[in-house]
């Protein structure tokens, strides 16, 4: 911390800096009318993302207005001395998925973005949050952003997850308990067996989602396997200046006697596979259940009843065997390699099913590299589908990727909100697991059934 | 860059009582193409507002003829979802100055007072109130005063109180910004940053 402002918000150095084409354009603006520089252009990290095509990348961008976001952050990152990994660069990927890739993430680093997954990050015990335009701005100028205290929020997972629970389950899990406003004002930290057990991967996915309750940020303490991950990244210190990071990161564990201002605690073994029924992340449940009651919800009835209605669904149905029309897998969420190694052990050996779209979309070239290497697109090509280039995609459908009114796509993204796949499009959020039973099935299908 | 100065707005409102309103109904993505600040506001609340073939959705409040103003009062969590800002500029776009909810989004919340549009949270109950006297007479007006923190409904003279931080009703107030502030502190900055492992 710089300086605490009284009765006033803090004043934070900003250690990495991540942007891309869509909430950075009007921050240069910004500086250009003022006449100022960028502070730390070496702080700052530019990749093309949220716009992009997912084929045929080494055309030009077919939509102007795409194409000309695109442009800008490349002349501005060019104007301003900023690296930038556009289009077809081979660190070309997710702003979300390419930090920790090339060792631009590092524990106990304060890191913003103007992107709300900016929380991703916390899984290697990093400061992370999302921030707005003219926060970028104001990295960009003075790298320091301004923010007032967040309260502390613990949230312990005991015990151990049943097969065919994935992280994004864990986190669906925990939203639709807290709702999406449960965490809002807090800064919230994973602990327990569960987070401990599990991968970087994992992390990314659980930290991602802190977001979908309102959290300022989500954090894991780092451990073994998070400098195990970070060692020889591109970015990351090497020599002597690991060994004097790694005394600071040693330094960064919880605090035995730490007090929170709110704690959860939640059983593992209680957690089934989830899919989300309504337009925002906390309408979620186990896949086997029925769609809640609106007498048995919280908040209001009218908000519930109008959600249920946009998709198309009714109090007290199940959600097993509703009929799917697309599936995607990709986004900051769930478009690493370990979700496509998910996706890939359920369809091996299996059909994609007739009459649905599958769009796979790795999060970045190293990920869409190490699909190959490991033999996963074999398995998928057998299996009927075809893998996609690196982007936000479907996500949030900013580019040619959108999910037709009406229709329903089982997603491993990160929000069912209405119209967020394209306009009247409806979302089911879910793991890669299930998207996989999705899949070959054509149906809400309980991916337990095929492991 | 300085912004409009915040005193007292008084004005009727629009009211959106629905929950969890997400900055993707606020604007959806698809809207978020343009390099410059301009032409938001005709994209707000986009699919509440239109048709898929452009035209006027009647029964959405921001088409209803009955209401006005420069105040939004929206229901609990407002403001969810995605930091995008051009939310937070396709509500000031359209010509709001004052948000009024029970609960915002800290992404959205943040962003409104950077652009200078007042966030301003109430309790539940009062919220209420205000939804029901705009529904009695859609000419209801509401007064915020920001140097007194204080919103007023003027038809029955309720009142609340409303928390904001120091720092940032100064800044509203004057139309300042934070980069105003920061380009200042620059001494400050480049000595801490020396500081860092990284």
């Amino acid at each position: 911390m710089v300086k605490k402002i009284e009765d006033g918000p803090d004043v934070i150095f900003i250690d990495r800096h991540l942007i891309h084409e869509v909430t950075s354009p009007v921050a240069f603006l910004g500086l250009k009318s003022r006449g100022i520089k960028v502070l730390f252009p070496e702080k700052t990290f530019a990749t093309a993302d949220h716009n992009t095509p997912t084929i045929n990348q080494h055309l030009p961008v077919e939509d102007p207005l795409s194409a000309n976001q695109l442009r800008a952050l490349e002349q501005n990152a060019h104007e301003y001395g900023i690296r930038h990994w556009g289009l077809g660069h081979e660190n070309n990927g997710i702003v979300h998925v390419v930090g920790p890739e090339n060792g631009i993430t590092l524990p106990g680093a304060t890191i913003v973005c103007g992107d709300s997954h900016t929380s991703t990050h916390g899984a290697f015990g990093a400061i992370a949050f999302g921030i707005g335009t003219s926060e970028v701005e104001m990295v960009l100028a003075s790298q320091c952003i301004m923010q007032p205290k967040a309260k502390s929020m613990l949230i312990k997972v005991n015990g151990k997850l049943q097969k065919g629970v994935t992280p994004k389950d864990v986190a669906l899990f925990v939203i639709s308990k807290l709702s999406t406003s449960g965490a809002t004002g807090y800064f919230v930290e994973y602990a327990g067996e569960v987070f401990e057990s599990m991968s970087m991967e994992g992390r990314m996915t659980v930290c991602n989602l802190s977001i979908e309750m309102g959290a300022r940020g989500g954090m894991i303490a780092p451990d073994e396997k998070t400098f195990a991950y970070i060692k020889d990244r591109t970015f990351t210190p090497k020599g002597k200046d690991w060994d004097k990071a790694m005394e600071y990161w040693k330094t960064l564990k919880t605090d035995k006697d730490a007090v929170y201002d709110k704690e959860f605690v939640f059983d593992a073994a209680v957690i089934e596979p989830m899919i989300t029924y309504g337009t925002n992340p906390g309408m979620g449940m186990g896949i086997s259940k029925a769609i809640p009651e609106a007498e048995m919800v919280e908040g209001g009835k009218v908000t519930y009843i109008k959600s249920l209605d946009y998709m198309g669904f009714h109090e007290g149905e199940a959600m097993l065997g509703k009929k799917i029309d697309y599936v995607f897998v990709g986004s900051c969420t769930n478009g690493r390699i370990e979700d496509f190694r998910a996706f890939a052990s359920v369809v091996k050996g299996k059909r994609k099913a007739k009459d649905i779209t599958v769009w796979l979309v790795p999060g970045s070239h190293k990920v869409e590299d190490q699909i190959r290497e490991e033999g996963l697109l074999d398995i998928l090509t057998e299996a009927g589908f075809v893998l996609r280039q690196p982007g936000c995609s479907a996500c949030l459908a900013m580019n040619d990727d959108k999910v037709p009114a009406g229709k329903y796509a089982v997603s491993t993204s990160n929000r069912n909100f209405e119209g967020r796949q394209g306009p009247g499009s409806r979302t089911l959020l879910a793991s890669p697991l299930v998207a996989a039973a999705a899949a070959i099935t054509g149906k809400v299908t309980d991916p337990r059934e095929f492991l | 860059m300085a912004y409009d100065k915040f005193n007292v707005l008084k004005s009727t409102a629009y009211p959106l009582p629905i929950e969890n309103v997400d900055t993707d109904q606020i604007i959806p993505a698809r809207f978020l193409k343009a390099t410059e600040r301009k032409g938001f506001g005709d994209n707000l609340f986009r699919d509440w507002r239109y048709h898929p073939d452009g035209s006027l959705k009647k029964d959405f409040v921001l088409n209803d003829p009955k209401y006005s103003g420069t105040i939004l009062v929206g229901g609990k969590n407002f403001g969810s979802g995605s930091s995008r800002e051009h939310a937070a500029w396709a509500v000031y776009d359209f010509g709001f100055r004052c948000v009024i909810s029970s609960f915002f989004a800290d992404i959205f919340k943040n962003n409104c007072l950077n652009i200078g549009v007042l966030p301003v949270q109430v309790s539940e109950s009062f919220l209420d109130s205000i939804f029901e006297e705009i529904y009695k007479d859609p000419t209801t007006n509401l007064e915020v005063d920001l140097k007194e923190q204080k919103v007023t409904l003027l038809t029955t003279g309720q009142s609340e109180n409303f928390v904001i931080n120091g720092y940032k009703k100064h800044n509203m107030l004057n139309g300042f910004d934070d980069i105003d502030y920061l380009q200042n502190l620059k001494p400050e900055i480049l000595e801490f940053s020396k500081t860092r492992p990284f």
